[in-house]
């Protein structure tokens, strides 16, 4: 992939994430020059328990860097900055004497402090931060975890008071790592990330006392929190020394960067196992009264910060993989296309996948799986259908949360990740929400969200106008389904949702 | 009785034997089942092994039965896989050639457009997935008919229209072609099917050689020809993406 196009200098982005630890190295449009990876191991001590091992991490990160240094033939001289993107919410304390962890990293979908998050609600609930945070306490975020970590650690506690241990989500892991470790790191977060811990008042951007009090973290191993886009410090060592450290941002957030949601009302959606779709609300946070998250979307330098509304969507891709691998009918995930496609309609079949219960905007712990319309007449190829639209409806329903929300209304809606190569998903979710769905021609959009933040804090690229230019539309597809039907297939999938509804009874739950 | 060849009614005996249950097999008891020399056992074994039909177990060294088989048994290629496996190198191509680029495969006498990346300047397009193009005049076309000899009998059925005065409608003159074509490994359409619009298609291969597709650059005349030849570095474009999809085609186990 070397050609006229491809001419230094570049961005180098690191993208850690839940399964490996990327590098990708762009140029001034946004190609990409390079790539290396590397997976880490997923350790699962109890069931509901997932650990990473923060010292193989920044090995990995180290070795990608330099892979992807290496196979775009360029030296550190060519890369103007290096920008951060991160698996979210997953936490890690270490010694900053020694730079040595002081327990695995507790990842995002471990958990073990649900019952914690149920203790901290007290008689409030779940609810008991939202105004501040913008969450409802759960198990994914990093604050109730470093408090986990504090309770079950020996001795941990003193030794953060001494001021001796050190907390961050794996952005902070990595900067801390590459500009130095123990020789003199900077110990930083960007807001985005921050805005993941539950400890970070949305409004003032700064640690919460009250809420610090109440989860007992010390606030002495807290990080300094930053913008997203702006010199952090230089890297020490390795294959880019000397180069800035110039972003960081959750990976969703990221995404959001990357697909150049700059407006007010732009929207992103990335379709892998699960789905997480980010609206940008502008710079005043929008409480969500429709079970959505608010949370930063991103700040860059000393601009004001821009929020966004965040929903999740828990099984999408991972529907269409149990299909192939709990079902069998069907060899690989892209076949789902080609069997769907070999019928004209659902056949009044609708599968709503709440494996593991409902989630935005519904959180129902109670509901399970259905399969609900069935007759003699539906086919595997029916139910093939049904698992793209389930896809597509529950998509819908994020946005008509978002538009409730935030009274914005959804005007094209940017789609990345594995799913976007399904042409009859991409057509059905522009036929439920009505409005176009677009493909951008960089698939990567984490990373090139992370380049681009970095690239603005160094001046390689002036401002988000010029990367809105070197946005390109690989594919866009439009609304071709009459109001009519739309309004009675969705009157039929809300049926179907209803009644997944209480299957669980309290004590199971 | 004409006298059949030998290693062939062995190798197909060890795959029944090996097909016997779930089971794994050391090289003695393979060889003392079908009453062979061990050497000769091992030499059949190494060659259904080298074609995928056998795999051997690294820890035990035993021998089962390889996933050369079941792909057999369903071998066309999904053409939703086709897209998905295509997908960054066709966006690549798009990007880095300025143009819009189609994949197609053959279907049903003709070229059925699976994949379309939008030329990457801003203007208003529409999604060509599901469009049908001819066999006879357009790149992709062209290319198929070349490398598909199923696609060759089709287009031989097919009324060969003339579309613009360029269209190549004689046989003969039509065969030459696509013995340029095969020669040169690429297919161009000069303002053959659209006034104004030129392409250049490769074509994909999978990894027993079989053509399942082909790749093209599609643009006007003006940006993508030079003197009235198409340019090369586009043609080299087109070749390399091609071939870095076929390149994953043979990587891919499933």
């Amino acid at each position: 992939m070397t050609d006229a196009h491809t001419t230094g200098p570049f961005i180098a982005a690191i993208d850690q994430g839940t399964t490996s630890s990327r590098c990708i190295v762009f140029d001034k449009d946004g190609r990409i020059v390079s790539v290396d990876q590397k997976e880490h191991e997923q350790i699962f001590p109890k069931p509901g328990w997932v650990e990473h091992d923060a010292a193989e991490i920044w090995t990995n990160v180290q070795e990608v860097v330099a892979g992807a240094i290496e196979k775009a033939g360029i030296t550190s001289a060519d890369v103007k900055a290096i920008g951060i993107t991160n698996q979210r919410e997953t936490t890690l304390l270490w010694d900053k004497n020694t730079g040595e962890p002081v327990h695995n990293a507790i990842v995002w979908q471990d958990t073990r402090t649900d019952a914690l998050c149920k203790e901290l609600g007290r008689n409030v609930g779940q609810d008991r931060f939202r105004r501040e945070t913008g969450l409802p306490l759960a198990s994914y975020f990093a604050g109730p975890k470093a408090r986990w970590l504090l309770d079950n650690v020996e001795g941990l506690r003193e030794r953060a008071e001494r001021g001796d241990i050190l907390f961050g989500t794996m952005d902070s892991w990595v900067i801390w790592n590459l500009t130095g470790g123990v020789d003199g790191g900077v110990h930083v977060t960007d807001v985005t990330n921050a805005s993941r811990t539950m400890l970070m008042n949305l409004h003032t951007m700064e640690w919460d006392d009250k809420i610090l009090q109440s989860m007992e973290v010390p606030a002495a191993i807290l990080p300094e929190i930053r913008s997203s886009a702006e010199v952090y410090g230089l890297a020490k060592g390795g294959a880019l020394d000397g180069i800035p450290v110039a972003s960081a941002l959750g990976d969703q957030q990221a995404a959001l960067f990357g697909q150049t949601c700059y407006s007010k009302g732009e929207a992103k959606s990335t379709y892998g196992t699960g789905t997480f779709m980010l609206m940008n609300t502008g710079d005043e946070p929008v409480n969500s009264y429709n079970g959505l998250l608010t949370t930063v979307g991103y700040r860059i330098g000393d601009q004001k910060a821009v929020y966004a509304l965040e929903g999740s969507i828990a099984v999408t891709g991972s529907l269409v993989q149990w299909m192939r691998d709990q079902m069998g009918l069907i060899n690989s995930a892209a076949e789902i296309e080609t069997l769907a496609s070999s019928v004209e309609d659902n056949g009044g079949a609708y599968f709503v996948p709440a494996f593991s219960g409902l989630f935005a905007p519904y959180w129902r712990s109670d509901a399970r799986g259905v399969i609900a319309g069935l007759t003699r007449y539906v086919t595997k190829a029916h139910i093939a259908r049904a698992v793209l639209e389930a896809t597509a409806w529950q998509t819908r329903e994020i946005t008509d949360a978002m538009t409730k929300d935030s009274g914005v209304e959804l005007t094209a809606l940017k789609v990345d990740g594995g799913m976007t190569s399904n042409n009859l998903l991409m057509q059905t979710l522009s036929d439920f929400l009505d409005a176009p769905v677009v493909r951008p021609m960089v698939a990567e959009t984490t990373c090139l969200g992370a380049a681009y933040a970095a690239g603005l804090a160094v001046g390689f690229w002036p401002d988000t106008d010029a990367l809105r230019a070197n946005w390109r539309r690989a594919a866009e597809w439009t609304p071709r389904m009459d109001a009519d039907k739309r309004d009675r297939e969705y009157k039929s999938w809300l049926k179907a949702v209803e009644r997944t509804m209480g299957w669980l009874d309290d004590e199971e739950n | 009785m004409a006298k059949n060849i030998q290693s062939l009614e062995r190798a197909a005996a060890m795959l029944r034997l090996l097909a016997g249950g779930e089971r794994r097999l050391g090289l003695s008891d393979i060889a003392s089942s079908l009453d062979l020399a061990k050497g000769t056992a091992h030499g059949i074994l190494r060659t259904l092994q080298a074609e995928g039909f056998v795999e051997q177990d690294a820890a035990s060294g035993r021998y089962q039965l390889g996933a050369e088989l079941l792909r057999l048994g369903n071998s066309y290629l999904d053409v939703h896989e086709l897209r998905a496996r295509a997908l960054v190198w066709t966006d690549d191509l798009a990007r880095s050639s300025g143009e819009s680029v189609h994949l197609g495969v053959l279907h049903q006498h003709g070229v059925l457009i699976v994949h379309h990346v939008f030329r990457p300047d801003d203007s208003r397009q529409v999604l060509e997935v599901g469009a049908m193009q001819p066999l006879h005049s357009t790149a992709l076309g062209k290319v198929l008919t070349a490398f598909d000899p199923v696609a060759h009998t089709e287009v031989m059925e097919v009324d060969r229209k003339a579309f613009t005065p360029r269209t190549v409608t004689d046989v003969q003159e039509f065969e030459s072609l696509l013995d340029h074509t095969r020669a040169r490994g690429w297919a161009a359409d000069l303002e053959e099917t659209w006034e104004g619009v030129a392409a250049v298609a490769a074509p994909i291969h999978d990894r027993r050689r079989m053509p399942v597709g082909a790749i093209a650059i599609t643009g006007a005349v003006e940006r993508v020809c030079n003197d009235g030849e198409l340019r090369p570095d586009l043609v080299a474009a087109v070749r390399d993406c091609a071939r870095a999809v076929s390149r994953d085609l043979g990587a891919g186990r499933f």
